[in-house]
């Protein structure tokens, strides 16, 4: 692996930003990053970081200087074995990137998805019915897990049985994205037959014939894809379609939990479901880093950078930016948390957005309905995650309207 | 090309706006051929594109035509495209080879693409002359792909067939055939019966793409991908002026003037509509349109769901009627 040897000094830091105490609360590093400089050494691992808004929205855009393929984890596939085939979607790049997500950004956009509207938000509100005949109940369990996986695997059109393994196995493949420490260590006795499983379900025999998995096969029988691309492509659809919807919804929860006016608010205004999503994406950035490596020698912020160097993007850093966004760090319904990075931007923007986002305002509008007020009723408990912001639970008292 | 550069992109909610290009080059590239080089007014990067994707180009004229970009997609900051000088034109072509001069500003829409690159064991390109323009970038992309191909290049005669010398560098897989030295393309002996694992692109006039077609009649669908190369002249009269848009839900109208993007006038009148990208590529800010005719500049919809009529992107889509009513 090179060494990053760099034109000019750079601040440096010697934090582990995958400890479990920067996991547990990322918050307090990430402020010494983004004030650290545009672009700063982090030395236990000998990698680039960046926290501002501006390098961070640059860097993202910029694929021809930036690219993914050699992996947007830790790990760089120039001189490292993948743990699995990497991902044609995220761990491409142009011109191998554009077949694949050409064939699923039209299947998960925002007109493929009107179809499921109606039957999405009658789910949300059988689950809110259902949920509701208790007053307290952990958000993470009853709510943000329950929802997607109630929908999306159908969606997918994925058999019943086995389902409980998406969770681990997503939660896996994005600690895997981290440097391989304890996190990844404890996922590792299970990979094997997870991945089994998940490589089972994306046979085009494994698939009902109406869904998303299926309409990733109907593209290869057009040509559009090659059968040997379409397994993978619905394998992106498992390992990125849940547990990033999951944490999404709970840092959702978790943000009108802990801001009573916001929640009065969304009840005045039901429309403003899609925007507290948003909001609370850019709040809670439940994806919290990607990597990307430097194609070439490469200028940030005035500093060269040489080629195969990875650089690790703080989108969670960017997205509470002092210099980007007015008082950061309130969860507030007024802003327009537009053009936040919590989904990515450019090329690799997360290309299941507006399926979360559908389910967000499936699940939100339901809640807004039926409840007065939302509040903790005890500890919560952070799930840690080397790339995503996770709770592992959130005991909430609700007050029925 | 650097971050920093890149940086100066259009990124925040200030910035977004209707998209406008400065023509930074023009040249002949054969008799009856110009190629404009297209840079983001203000600087910064354009939209991504993929071979094939094409352009709409919004000329000072009102006039709207539709070209393929041409050039290195590796180059974020600019746009080629090849003009034509057609007799039937409209006031398009016309309009760029007399009229339009390098330092003129142009409106752009898109890129969109209906005739991708999409992979194969092997290609076999077509280009009946201007139809080689979407199929430059996709011999650069089967190169770079290590795909084994061909290109079939027929044109009237040498003098008037664009890029030559840009094919030139990839030898003999450029089988060139000017009509008046070598007659026509022979078809018959470059398409199989059945294609394997080849895909064939064609772009051209209409009689060689239905040639092609009807040669390939047997084959499964998708295996021949064609893109016909009319002057297409979708949005005459484009507005160089403001438009007013109601807001039926909240009663209100607010008016958009030439230089700010619907989105933009929006979010100052205190109507939240969430957006993401502010290119027309992402989709998040799709608005239900209930009255008036958009100007889609998006790279998002296909012809269909443009001609409905009924959402438009308003980081970048404007209006073609003066008054627009959107689901707001
Ligand atoms: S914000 Fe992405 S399409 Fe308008």
């Amino acid at each position: 692996m090179p060494t990053t040897a760099v034109s000019t000094p750079l601040p440096s830091l010697g934090t582990d930003p995958f400890s479990a105490e920067v996991l547990e609360n990322p918050l307090p590093f990430q402020e010494r990053l983004r004030e650290a400089g545009p672009i700063v050494h982090l030395s236990h691992y000998d990698i680039l970081a960046l926290a501002r808004y501006e390098s961070v929205h640059a860097t993202l855009t910029d694929w021809q200087s930036f690219q993914s393929g050699a992996g947007v984890g830790m790990s760089n596939f120039r001189y490292e074995e993948p743990w699995r085939a990497p991902s044609l979607l995220l761990e491409a790049d142009p011109p191998h990137h554009d077949a694949p997500r050409a064939v699923l950004s039209r299947i998960l956009g925002p007109r493929a998805l009107r179809r499921l509207r109606d039957a999405w938000f009658a789910d949300a509100e059988a689950l809110v019915d259902q949920v509701l005949a208790d007053t307290e109940f952990d958000a993470v369990t009853t709510l943000a897990e329950a929802f997607p996986l109630r929908v999306f695997p159908d969606a997918v059109g994925l058999p019943r049985e086995g389902r409980e393994n998406l969770l681990p196995y997503g939660d896996h493949a994005f600690n895997a994205f981290g440097p391989s420490n304890e996190l990844v260590a404890k996922g590792a006795p299970r990979v094997a037959e997870l991945s089994a499983w998940v490589e089972a379900q994306c046979a085009r025999e494994r698939l009902a014939t109406d869904g998303f998995g299926a309409r990733i096969w109907e593209a290869a029988d057009r040509g559009d894809i090659t059968e040997r691309q379409a397994p993978l492509i619905v394998r992106s659809l498992l390992t990125a379609g849940v547990d990033t919807t999951v944490h999404a919804l709970a840092a959702t929860l978790y943000a009108f939990a802990t801001n009573p006016e916001q929640w009065r608010r969304l009840r005045e205004r039901p429309e403003l479901a899609r925007v507290a999503f948003d909001e609370a994406v850019r709040w809670e950035s439940p994806v919290q880093v990607f990597f990307r490596t430097a194609t070439d020698d490469v200028e940030i912020a005035g500093t060269t950078v040489p080629s195969g160097t990875k650089i690790l993007m703080f989108l969670g850093a960017a997205n509470r930016d002092p210099r980007r966004w007015d008082a950061p760090d309130a969860f507030d319904l007024s802003r327009d948390p537009s053009a936040h990075v919590g989904f990515g931007m450019g090329l690799h923007q997360c290309v299941g957005q507006h399926v979360a986002r559908l389910e967000a305002e499936a699940l939100l509008t339901a809640l807004a309905r039926r409840v007065q007020h939302i509040e903790l009723a005890g500890p919560t408990r952070r799930h840690l995650n080397n790339t995503l912001r996770a709770w592992a639970s959130l005991p909430v008292r609700v007050h029925r309207a | 090309m650097s971050a920093a550069d890149t940086a100066q992109a259009p990124a925040g909610p200030d910035t977004a706006t209707a998209p406008q290009a400065r023509v930074a080059a023009k040249r002949t590239m054969a008799d009856g051929v110009v190629s404009l080089t297209l840079r983001r007014l203000g600087g910064g990067r354009l939209p991504d594109w993929t071979p094939g994707a094409h352009i709409d180009l919004v000329l000072p004229n009102g006039t709207t035509r539709q070209y393929s970009l041409c050039g290195d997609r590796w180059d974020p900051y600019s746009f080629r495209i090849g003009v034509l000088r057609e007799p039937d034109g409209h006031g398009g072509s016309d309009f760029v080879h007399d009229e339009l001069h390098e330092g003129d500003v142009v409106g752009i829409g898109g890129p969109r693409n209906n005739f991708p690159l999409v992979p194969a064991d092997r290609y076999l390109f077509i280009a009946g002359g201007i139809g080689i323009t979407p199929l430059l970038p996709m011999v650069a992309q089967a190169e770079l792909l290590q795909v084994p191909w061909d290109l079939l290049y027929g044109g009237r005669s040498y003098s008037s067939m664009a890029f030559l010398d840009e094919l030139r560098d990839y030898g003999d897989k450029v089988h060139v055939t000017p009509h008046d030295t070598h007659g026509p393309l022979d078809l018959d002996a470059w398409l199989p019966a059945h294609p394997g694992g080849t895909k064939v692109y064609c772009c051209g006039p209409g009689p060689l793409l239905d040639t092609v077609a009807h040669r390939c009649a047997g084959w499964p669908t998708g295996w021949l991908r064609t893109e016909r190369f009319v002057a297409r002249s979708t949005a005459d009269g484009a507005r160089d002026r403001g438009f007013r848009v109601e807001l039926r839900r909240s009663g209100r109208t607010i008016t958009v003037p030439a230089d700010r993007s619907v989105l933009q006038v929006l979010g100052e009148a205190g109507v939240q509509v969430l957006s993401s990208c502010r290119q027309g590529l992402c989709g998040t800010c799709e608005t239900a349109v209930l009255g008036g005719e958009p100007d889609h500049r998006d790279s998002l919809l296909d012809d269909d769901e443009r001609a409905a009529g009924d959402c438009m992107f308003v980081c970048v889509s404007r209006s073609l009627s003066e008054h627009l009513i959107l689901d707001l």
